[in-house]
């Protein structure tokens, strides 16, 4: 156990449910049946929620983190505009959060998901599989290359479009902080028409999902980057938690 | 004005839409080369300790429909009541338990299937035992924040009556959305329901 866990090894804060999306959100259509209308039941942290997986930097591949020839033929690579996302993980305190699971998914370049349950005639790329994977460092930074993914139609309204956007599934270091977000890229248009974004109540928190283009991290000639935090809950410092014993 | 806290606001949750096995199972759905094998797949190994268990159930929404694109993952203790996490403090878990389980769900019915071990007793923040549980999270489309809830054992009727955390549940005709029904030896079956008659309770913790 690093240092850093036995200072501050207390309850999480509370979650912003104000912040958060409602579950309950008319104009997301499939939210209306799969959006429970009683009240969430509060609890005080247990070493159920305060606890969490492990996992070993070990189980990386070497190109988990690289989506342009994860799934590619050998000596070919996806097709699209080539970017590099990267950024850092932090909890709500500012520190960064190390050994940190990011996994990652998104459309190809031309908006298409290779699922079968996908029906966008867009074209699948050979090469592209469209995951990726990696676990965060001493400061919670990560980084992966990638295609930017294309805008989709989607079933909603008979015409909405979800915004250029990546699908980012977290684990910190407990249960508690278990979290899956959507990055957006700046200037997309239609991130203030997509009822998904606009699940979430405020202008300020979807910000907050939007990457940032970065030209002093582009690799000239050759990748954009674009800057993307990502902010766990933090948790209270022990020494002054009343706390029970055994606990 | 006062001083300024330096907090920062958690990321915003987002749905994880139809495509999370993508993601998160990418060999089941099809996806197979990038990853050996689909994380979260094998809780227990040939020498995990503990009386060996397999937990189904499925997903309903509002109408009964049961989910065919959810992704469920459970977190628990081994058979002596050990996290296998960097903050369990209390001792070693058991090496050969991941504690961790992911399911896609079966792409006909939806049903989720874990092959586990029945877990140990936890101490609640006072230092009270809780029952054996099984924590549960579900994510799908149209669900906008991950779903926490619990999984307690029918064959546990003294340990649940005692459980600090289903003694404060204040309408307790819902307690039993939470307690899996024993349907053979070491099977079990926890429906999750979303939404409507026989809502399961879902935790903000
Ligand atoms: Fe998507």
């Amino acid at each position: 156990m690093s240092g850093e866990d036995t200072a501050r090894a207390g309850s999480f804060f509370q979650r912003d449910r104000l912040w958060h999306p409602p579950a309950y959100t008319r104009d997301y259509k499939t939210s209306v049946a799969r959006s429970p209308r009683l009240a969430l039941i509060s609890a005080a942290n247990t070493l159920s929620e305060m606890t969490g997986p492990v996992f070993g930097h070990d189980m990386l591949g070497p190109a988990d983190d690289d989506l342009l020839t994860n799934f590619a033929k050998p000596g070919e690579m996806a097709i699209g505009q080539r970017i590099i996302v990267y950024g850092r993980v932090l909890d709500e305190t500012g520190r960064g959060v190390p050994d940190c699971l990011i996994e990652v998914w998104q459309a190809n370049a031309g908006g298409r998901y290779r699922h079968g349950k996908e029906t966008y005639d867009a074209p699948l790329d050979p090469n592209f599989g469209g995951c990726g994977r990696m676990i965060t460092g001493p400061d919670g930074s990560y980084r992966f290359r990638t295609v930017k993914p294309g805008p989709y139609p989607w079933p909603n309204r008979v015409n909405d479009w979800r915004p250029a956007h990546i699908h980012f599934s977290l684990f910190g270091h407990a249960f508690a902080q278990r979290l899956i977000t959507q990055m957006y890229f700046e200037g997309d248009p239609l991130i203030a028409l997509c009822p998904i974004v606009n699940t979430i109540p405020s202008s300020e928190a979807v910000d907050t999902l939007v990457a940032a283009l970065d030209m002093a991290n582009t690799q000239p000639m050759d990748a954009r980057a674009y800057k993307f935090d990502i902010v766990l809950r933090g948790r209270r410092a022990t020494r002054f938690e009343n706390r029970g014993e055994g606990s | 004005m006062a001083q300024k806290l330096d907090l920062l606001k958690e990321s915003p949750s987002q749905t994880a839409g139809p495509y999370v096995h993508i993601g998160c199972t990418p060999n089941f759905s099809g996806i197979s080369g990038v990853y050996p094998e689909d994380l979260g797949s094998a809780l227990v190994n040939d020498k995990t300790k503990g009386e060996r268990i397999t937990v189904r159930g499925q997903v309903f929404d509002g109408t009964g429909t049961p989910l065919k694109d959810a992704l469920i993952e459970i977190w628990q203790a081994d058979a002596t009541g050990l996290y296998p996490s960097r903050n369990e403090t209390r001792g070693k878990a058991d090496p050969n338990f991941t504690g961790w389980g992911r399911s896609p769900g079966d792409m006909e019915t939806g049903e989720f299937v874990f092959e586990t071990v029945k877990p140990g007793r936890v101490p609640f923040a006072d230092g009270r035992a809780q029952a054996p549980h099984i924590t549960f999270w579900v994510v799908a489309r149209g669900i906008n924040v991950g779903l926490h809830t619990r999984m307690y054992f029918e064959d546990e009727a003294d340990a649940n009556a005692e459980d600090p955390l289903l003694a404060r549940i204040e309408h307790q005709v819902r307690v039993p959305t939470l307690i899996a029904q024993k349907t053979g030896t070491g099977e079990y079956r926890f429906d999750i329901r979303l939404q409507g008659e026989g809502e399961t309770i879902f935790f903000d913790i």
